[in-house]
């Protein structure tokens, strides 16, 4: 700034000079004006970028944090199989009455006077409903656990996981939220005892998808995800080199080459949501393939993506220089062989940057999904790319729309997971390109 | 045999192929390379593709005619009484057969010739082996769908037979080629390219889709309402698809829809469009290397970002912050803490919209700056202008073409955003100017209609293809119109 201001002061000082004043006083405040604009601009974006990421981690952290309480549990037979027929008929075990166990552990470990009903209802409030199927396949993967007492860890139910980790303003007026002052009582009583404590939670990862905050996880959408990006990767990768290929080294300059040119590079500026319509119309309702499968979204991804890895390709193609080219010519190499052997290797590093990033972003699209139907409620691991499935940020979007305070923490952890998993793939892109890039 | 084992077999011809073809070639070439046209490679590549190609070619052309064949088939051995009352009702009676024929297979033989004297319950039979029925079943379907396995069984021989009997005869006349003044380079090239043709019309046929998609469904949309009741209506009303209403009974009015997707994408401009431009000048003008190095990669770091990862930003930051900070306002003016900015509404959309379109246009338009002759600018800074005077006076006038078309390319993507609109912006389709009431748009009402239980003959699921090809059209427009500038600029300075 000073080296600014100097002149001004030096031009002022003589009398002479401001008989022709070219207002460079003016001139100079414009030029200070333009450049504070200029640094505004870059550090609003800037800080909206900190904004985001602050509210997403500020949000999410806690996520892979889970309140437990571990309870010994009695697996009494009169109460799991009261007229001893387990062995004959196998529903007894998945139907019998387990959350009738972990409320008599509940009430024998508070020290609550089993006859009074609301109390005892509050207290089994605290512990998720998930315990159920936790029980039962305890039970079912060893029936001889019955007539044992085993400590067995449970999830805390969510408002009381929210509440142990300090989210909850428990100076509000009882009656408006969520957690009782009885509950809160028992949970710091639980704490003391070391029944209940925090723990690295696992289940976010492996997971499907609940209406419990506390049960439900991204490991179903992931797998689903990861089934779209394999087909993405193995369609879109080989369609899209050949296709550059094509047009860069043998296309003829012509009306035919030059549409589909344009066509390319209208394709990319596509609103993504149109390939989901596509992929409604022609491989659900023309094709007869199955609604909310991987294998649709992996095909319209892969459409999507392609019009990226071929421009991508082509730039990668057209960097490496011609002289490679008329060497390997020269030496009695034919084109194709000249293509393959010579310029497709160099220009792999471009090619495979221009890929992942091709990736990344579809990893991160949403609504063409939608569309094809994979805002499905799935709770078990799809098998097959051809069996139901919901992908990483269609399952964010579920979780958005829910209202309880415990899923916006669960969603903002979920995109923590997104956007790992998206920085990783950019860094990988970026070293690709430090490490094998080549100034010609 | 099924059509994965099928396929695994041709590719494992092929692989023999491959090597017969090759020691053949180099049994001829009498131990000297050099005597062969082609390298031994290309010998046995060629064979593998005669083997392989045609194979997988007959595979293919079965897998589509057959079906359809065995269909018809079974729709003639239909009787007369179902054939007579019409498509529908042949169509159910197949759909049934079908089921039928599936649940046969599990059955044992006396339960089937139980079935075949009709002693036996169809039903009730195939309830016990986990196949269900539509409807009850008819006597003539057991005989209709014997007739259908025995269709299905023998195909799947015919099938087999062919395809093997195709990739060896294949496979024996490339063998029979293979010489040492054959060109099998000539010939494997020549499938190469075929095949990057192929490839490269990918890149046709997702345009022919995308417009014949789109063009069939909302043409069938067109034949229930009237195109001009839908672009000119003013009314979104799209109703429920009640069972037994028949036709259209909602409103298909696109204005409020287009007002609201103009108004958001406006907002949104308005926002990116400033604070963009200046940080390009900025970082293409005034930056030195290092700011420029790491300011550039962090504000295109927002363009990384998914979007549904800013719909959640809306939905849970600036949403209820502009409500809460219109509710303070309003307090302090008036006295009366009411927010005047609903959470969702046009604001929240546009503002958060603006923040991922920022990136987009930086980065074009550092681009198109940075590619402004040296020789304008040293120019102007020699006749003693300030380098603000330099860009507002000549850079900003000779990129200005091609920065119109980076902002063209840039709304066109605020147009066909979907997942911010969707969480910020609100469901109300209403034709309103106030920036701080929700509106909706044409990505929102996409898919709206299209999430849920679908039935493709109702207008309320057709309207989403028929929106969905207004939207293609705006886009495409304003790409191929900046896709043109940016061109014919590029060109200027090059």
């Amino acid at each position: 700034m000073t080296d600014i201001a100097s002149p001004t002061v030096r031009i002022s000082a003589r009398p002479a000079s401001a008989k022709r004043d070219i207002g460079i006083k003016r001139r100079y405040a414009a030029e200070r004006r333009f450049r504070a604009y200029g640094i505004a601009a870059i550090s609003i974006g800037l800080f909206f970028l900190a904004l985001l990421l602050w509210t997403v981690i500020s949000n999410g952290y806690t996520a892979f944090q889970q309140t437990t309480i571990t309870l010994p549990i009695e697996f009494t037979e009169k109460v799991i199989d009261p007229k001893g027929e387990r062995t004959t008929d196998g529903k007894v075990l998945m139907t019998a009455n387990y959350p009738l166990l972990v409320r008599e552990a509940l009430v024998k470990q508070l020290g609550i006077d089993a006859s009074k009903r609301p109390l005892v209802k509050q207290a089994t409030d605290m512990v998720s409903a998930s315990s159920r199927t936790l029980l039962r396949d305890l039970v079912v993967a060893d029936p001889s656990i019955i007539g044992k007492t085993v400590p067995v860890t449970l999830l805390a139910e969510a408002n009381i996981d929210s509440a142990y980790k300090g989210q909850i303003d428990l100076k509000v007026e009882e009656s408006k939220r969520k957690v009782k002052d009885q509950q809160v009582t028992w949970m710091n009583q639980l704490a003391e005892a070391g029944v209940l404590k925090k723990s690295f939670n696992t289940g976010i990862f492996t997971f499907g998808a609940s209406s419990r905050p506390e049960a439900a996880g991204v490991g179903v959408a992931a797998l689903g995800s990861f089934y779209m990006m394999l087909i993405v990767l193995v369609l879109s990768l080989p369609i899209g080199v050949a296709a550059s290929i094509y047009l860069e080294e043998f296309a003829p300059k012509n009306r035919l080459t030059d549409l589909i040119e344009v066509n390319i590079n209208n394709l990319a500026a596509v609103p993504s949501i149109v390939y989901g319509l596509l992929g409604l119309a022609v491989f659900i309702n023309f094709a007869g393939m199955p609604r909310s499968a991987a294998v649709v979204g992996g095909f319209v991804l892969t459409l999507m993506t392609l019009p990226t890895i071929i421009i991508a390709t082509r730039a990668a193609l057209k960097a490496v220089p011609p002289s490679i080219r008329s060497a390997a010519l020269g030496l009695g190499a034919s084109k194709m062989q000249t293509i393959f052997h010579h310029v497709l290797p160099l220009a792999m590093p471009g090619i495979l940057t221009g890929t992942i990033i091709g990736l990344a972003h579809a990893l991160g699209e949403t609504a063409p999904l939608l569309l094809i139907g994979m805002v499905a409620f799935v709770v078990d691991y799809p098998g097959s790319p051809m069996e139901p499935s919901t992908a990483l940020p269609v399952q964010i979007y579920m979780w958005a729309n829910e209202a309880e305070r415990a899923f916006v923490e669960r969603t903002s952890g979920a995109i923590i997971i997104l956007l790992i998993f998206l920085v990783i793939m950019n860094l990988g892109a970026i070293l690709l390109r430090r490490r094998f890039e080549r100034r010609w | 045999m099924s059509t994965s084992l099928l396929l695994l077999l041709i590719v494992v011809i092929g692989f023999i192929a491959y090597f017969a073809g090759r020691a053949r070639s180099l049994a001829q070439s009498g131990g000297k390379l050099s005597n062969l046209h082609s390298l031994p490679g290309y010998h046995g590549s060629y064979v593998a593709i005669w083997a392989m190609l045609p194979a997988a070619l007959v595979l293919g052309t079965w897998l589509i005619a057959a079906p359809i064949y065995i269909d018809g088939s079974t729709r003639a051995a239909l009787p007369d009484t179902v054939q007579s009352q019409g498509g529908a009702a042949v169509q159910l009676a197949l759909g049934q057969v079908k089921s039928v024929a599936g649940g046969l297979l599990r059955l044992s033989g006396e339960e089937l010739s139980a079935l075949e004297n009709g002693s036996a319950n169809l039903r009730s039979t195939l309830a016990s082996k986990g196949v269900a029925l539509a409807g009850e079943g008819e006597p003539y379907m057991v005989t209709v769908a014997q007739h259908f396995n025995a269709m299905t069984v023998a195909n799947r021989w015919l099938m087999t037979a062919a395809v093997l009997l195709v990739a060896i005869a294949g496979g024996i006349y490339a063998i029979r080629n293979v010489a040492t003044r054959f060109r099998a380079r000539n010939q494997v090239e020549r499938v190469i390219l075929g095949s990057l043709i192929v490839a490269s019309s990918i890149a046709i046929l997702t345009t022919v889709g995308i417009v014949a998609s789109m063009l069939s469904e909302a043409g069938r949309f067109f034949t229930m309402v009237s195109p001009f009741e839908f672009f000119f209506g003013t009314v979104w009303d799209p109703r429920f698809a009640a069972a037994g209403s028949g036709g259209a009974s909602g409103q298909f009015g696109l204005l409020p829809l287009l007002a609201g997707t103009l108004y958001i994408a406006f907002v949104a401009m308005l926002f990116a469009v400033p604070i963009g431009l200046f940080a390009a000048i900025y970082m293409a003008e005034y930056a030195n290397p290092r700011l420029r190095s790491t300011a550039k990669p962090l504000l295109e770091v927002l363009a990384g970002i998914p979007t549904i990862v800013y719909g959640f930003f809306a939905l849970v930051t600036v949403g209820p912050f502009l409500r809460d900070i219109s509710a303070q306002l309003n307090g302090l003016a008036t006295g009366n803490y009411q927010n005047f900015i609903q959470a969702q509404s046009v604001v929240t959309a546009g503002i958060v919209m603006g923040i991922m379109l920022i990136p987009f246009v930086s980065s074009l338009s550092d681009d198109i700056i940075t590619q402004v002759p040296r020789a304008l600018r040293d120019g102007s800074l020699g006749l003693g202008a300030t380098r603000s005077e330099t860009v507002k006076k000549v850079i900003l006038p000779a990129a200005l073409p091609g920065i119109v078309g980076a902002l063209l390319l840039t709304a066109s993507r605020a147009v066909g955003e979907t997942m911010i609109v969707v969480l910020a912006a609100g469901v109300a389709a209403r034709m309103q100017i106030n920036p701080f009431e929700p509106m909706t748009t044409v990505t929102v009402k996409i898919v709206n209609q299209l999430t849920g239980d679908l039935e493709f003959t109702s207008p309320q699921t057709l309207v989403a293809f028929a929106l969905g090809i207004t939207l293609f059209v705006i886009t495409l427009g304003l790409n191929i119109y900046a896709l043109y500038i940016v061109r014919k600029y590029r060109e200027q300075y090059e």
